[in-house]
This record gives C-alpha cells, structure tokens and sequence, in this order.
C-alpha cells in the first residue's frame, strides 16, 4: 500500500478500522477532535457504529459494555476528560475487558491549556481509578508508529484482556506525516468464549463484573490480575536505544519529546559530545533492563518531559543509583526546544567533553 | 539537506494550504516530511501558522526553532517570525498586505504582491498559491508537478477543476520572484 500524509488524529481511527474496530464512543475535546469526527465520517461505511455520548463518563461505559459482548471498541479523549473515564477504566480492568483508549494529552491541572503535554504519565502507569490495575501504556513518537501501536494495541488488548492506552500528545494528534497501513506480526489471539453474547440456551450466561464481596475471592481475582500483569512485563516491553553502551550522557525522552532529544543529540555530535537516547515505547511495562545496559563511563542521565517530573521517577528506578539522574522539562502546553536540551547536556558535562 | 519552513498569515489566507501542499510534495518525491499546524485559540481572526519540514533523513523535532524560510501572508506574521529565520535564509513577504520592509539584512527577502496578482487571475484566494510559487521557484525545493500532483490529494477531486487556475497562479509566482530580482538589502 502507498503512503499517505495524515494528521495523528485522523490516522488513530483509520488505524482502528484497519485493525478492526467497530465501535467508537467519545466525546469531543481539543486536541483530539478530530479522531471522533473522523470516526463519525468513516466508521458507518464499514458497518461499524460512532456514538458521541452525552459526556466521557458515558462514553467510557458504553466501551466497557460494547467490550463486554467481544466487540472491538476504542473510546478518545484529552487528559480532563480522561480523569472523567477513570471510574470506568478501573471497572474494564478488574472486569479484565480489552479496549483501546486513546489520551491526547493537554496542559493541566484542571482545564489547563489545549497545547501538548506529558503530564499524565503518572496517571496512565500508576493507575488513576481505584485498585491494584495496569493499562498496558504505549507512547508513539511518530505517526506512522501511532498507526503502528493502534494496530497493535487491539490485540494486546484481546491477548491479555487488558485495556490498553495509547498516550500522544496534541502535538502528535495535531501533525501531518506519511503513514502506510501494515498488519503486525500475528498473535494467538484466545477465543472470546466469555463475552456475553448470549447462551441461546446452550451454556450457562457469562457474567460481566468487578464487584468480589469475598475477601477471599478478591484476593484471588487480584493474584490472577497480577500474575497476568508479570507474563505482560517479560512479553511485552517495547524500547528504542540509541548509543547508549559508550555515551557520556543518556537522555531518556518518550514521544514527541525524544524527537526533539534526537535533534539535539545529532547537534550535540556535531559539537563531538556522545549523547545515547533511551526511548521507552511501552511506559507500562516500563523498559527498566535497558539501563543496565548503559556503559559505565556514563556520567549521567537526563530525563526529559513535557512535565516537571513524572517519568523520571521510573528512570531512578531503573538506574538504581549507578547513575546522577537530572530532569529538564517545560509544562503548561510549553514545548522544549533542541537548542534547551543541548544547553541542559552541556552543562551536565560541566564544561569539559 | 533539511529545508525547514514556517508559513503564516491570518486564518482564511491558506497558510496551512501551503504547507501541506509543500509537504504532500516532499512525499511524492520520497523525502522525509513532518507538517505541524498551530492550533492554539490564536486561529480564530488572528494569525495562524505551520511548521513544514522536508528532509533527505528522518525528522526529529517536528517544532521549528530557526527557519530556513519563512512565507508570512500578513504584517502580524512578519514580525512574529523575521528573527526567526537563519543567517541566509529566505523570507517571502505578501507586498499586497505587507508594506513595511524586513529589517534583516543577512536573509535574501522576496517581495511579493500575491493578493494583487491573484486578482489579476481573477480570485484573491489563489493569493496562497502565488506566493507559493515565488517561493518553490527561489527554493526548487520540490517540483512544480509534485505539488500540482498533491493538489487534488490535499483538497479532493472534486476540487480538480480548479487546478488550472492555481497551476497559472503559482507561475505568476514564480515570474514574481524571477523578474525581482533576489533582493538583498
């Protein structure tokens, strides 16, 4: 198939349709817009249905009970109106129903702005419902990725009847690149035999739920929830390195940001610094193993967001303290420039290469 | 080579037009493009920009700091993004809207009155397309053909008939920018 140039938003539903999908539910909010209005556009002429709902929170309930009968759902929002989704994802995820949510991210807290951020990393990998749950979290950084990781996503989802989140921002949302439409490495996808699709008087109903009275019987629910979660981490992590075994420096950036990083990295080599990029593409399951791999002539690790923080608390983590971990980062919809970050390296130097 | 390029004017002059039209182009000719709008409440009356990348390699940082080139439509655009441009850079500047000169003297400027030869065609919306052929005739950055190509492709086909009058615009651009004279001031 030929390229084609398309704008993030509107390539996350093709992406969806491509992959399957055949029920969207959403409500509109920059910088996402676009995706529910290209769903509401193309999602009929494949027989599939588009429904704005009469807010997020609805909307997150109509994906949990189109989930719940084993159809292929995606729901969108911006970060406001994915803390409104919140109750409902926690209720997909101890339900274990597979979905696919999509968080173009916005300046917060609050309102905030509608330009691009980083700031709910926090939410998207800790979890922002109630409960001991994972998203599986993937963090595209170009838009034929974006493409990529929706196609994807779905069956992750159905794989390990898990919600997955696709986390962007409005920069990737809002960009034009060319993309091509390509289906991923086959997966042994389990047959849906739980979903409630009706018993035509054959089996017993299935059951869709999340409520465990017993003490007990929640406990259990939670070591199944946890022993899935352990098989996701050793199958699924997803990251891309760059030079990391003899750089003097590692910047570990995500998204749109470790594309900047890249820019700045290819100046910085330019000037004869040796700059490595740790890019995490799954944010949960985060790629702790690949720092070990950093060279121990390292002299430090720079974190950078669209935040004032949040990644950079799993960097520590998986640095384990071989390393100094430094921060930059610029919030409010502010977008870090290349000619920032290679100040911010070269002052990690500390004036000598 | 990474030709980076900042378009702007106010909302309705086909800024983001351009822009996709350039980076439909770059595609067609198989090199690396990125187009990245501004999307902030700023659109709505007052100015209104993309940042279009065309690139022998992969693209990182789709956010443009230093211009290699800048297409500004009106006078707010001219003096958001004159500083931005780097040394040797070009500057396109719509002389219908614009009367003021750019104060860099170490950028070749392009003067060009695109509103008034557009309507000398016959339609002021085609002044995007004027400029935008003063601009890939200083630049040959893509071909003419790539972009009457992506044309249809980036306004549909029912939009087809219309290509005659747009490929006569971005010629008459292109005469603009070639009888003027590269202009270093």
């Amino acid at each position: 198939m030929t390229k084609v140039l398309m704008k993030g938003n509107e390539a996350i539903g093709a992406a969806a349709i491509e992959a399957g999908c055949k029920y969207f539910f959403g409500y509109p909010i920059t910088p996402q817009s676009e995706l529910p209005e290209y769903m509401s556009k193309e999602m009929p002429k494949v027989g599939g249905v588009f429904l704005q709902a009469e807010s997020e929170i609805a909307a997150i309930n109509m994906v949990y009970g189109a989930s719940g009968s084993g159809a292929r759902v995606m729901t969108s929002s911006s970060s406001p109106g994915i803390s409104l989704k919140q109750e409902g994802i926690s209720y997909i995820a101890g339900a274990e129903l597979p979905c696919v949510i999509v968080n173009i991210m916005r300046g917060g807290p609050g309102l905030g702005s509608i330009q691009p951020s980083q700031t709910d990393y926090f939410q998207a990998t800790r979890g922002g419902g109630n409960g001991d749950y994972r998203l599986v979290v993937l963090a595209p950084a170009n838009v034929q990725e974006l493409v990529d990781l929706i196609i994807e996503g779905f069956d992750i989802a159905d794989q390990y009847r898990n919600p997955v989140m696709i986390l962007g921002d409005g920069m990737i949302g809002q960009m034009m690149e060319p993309v091509e439409f390509k289906q991923p490495k086959k997966r042994d996808l389990p047959e849906k035999d739980w979903a409630t699709t009706g018993t035509k008087g054959k089996r017993k109903p299935n059951i869709i739920n999340s409520l465990y009275l017993a003490a007990e019987e929640l406990e259990e629910h939670n070591k199944k929830l946890q022993e899935k979660y352990k098989t996701i981490k050793e199958n699924e992590v997803k990251v891309e390195s760059y030079n990391i075994e003899d750089a003097d420096i590692v910047i570990a950036a995500y998204g749109t940001t470790s594309r900047i990083a890249k820019t700045a990295i290819t100046q910085l080599e330019n000037e004869g610094y040796k700059v490595g990029l740790i890019r995490p593409i799954t944010l949960w399951p985060f790629p702790y193993n690949e720092f070990n791999k950093i060279g121990d002539n390292c002299k430090g690790i720079l974190t950078i967001e669209m935040n004032t923080g949040q990644m950079v608390d799993d960097v520590k983590i998986a640095t384990k303290g071989r390393f100094p971990v430094e921060f930059y980062g610029r919030t409010g919809g502010m977008v870090p420039t290349p000619n920032e970050i290679v100040k911010k390296v070269k002052e990690i130097y500390g004036g000598e290469k | 080579m990474e030709e980076r390029i900042v378009v702007a004017g106010f909302g309705g002059q086909g800024v983001m037009a351009i822009g996709q039209l350039l980076t439909y182009a770059g595609m067609i000719e198989d090199k690396h493009v990125s187009w990245l709008p501004s999307y902030g409440p700023e659109m709505r009356g007052g100015t209104a920009n993309c940042n279009v990348i065309v690139s022998d390699d992969a693209i990182g940082a789709p956010v443009i700091e230093e211009a290699s080139a800048a297409i500004v439509m009106n006078k707010p655009s001219l003096d958001k993004f004159e500083n931005n441009i780097v040394k040797d850079g070009k500057l396109f500047i719509n002389s219908s809207l614009i009367e003021q000169k750019a104060e860099r003297e170490d950028i070749d400027v392009y003067y060009i009155p695109a509103n008034e030869i557009a309507n000398e065609l016959g339609n002021d919306k085609v002044a995007n397309m004027v400029i935008l052929g003063a601009y890939l005739e200083a630049t040959k950055l893509v071909k003419q053909e790539s972009v009457l190509e992506a044309f249809t492709k980036v306004f549909g086909e029912n939009k087809a008939h219309l290509l005659p009058l747009n490929k006569e615009a971005i010629e008459k651009g292109a005469e603009a920018a070639k009888s003027q004279e590269r202009v270093t001031m």
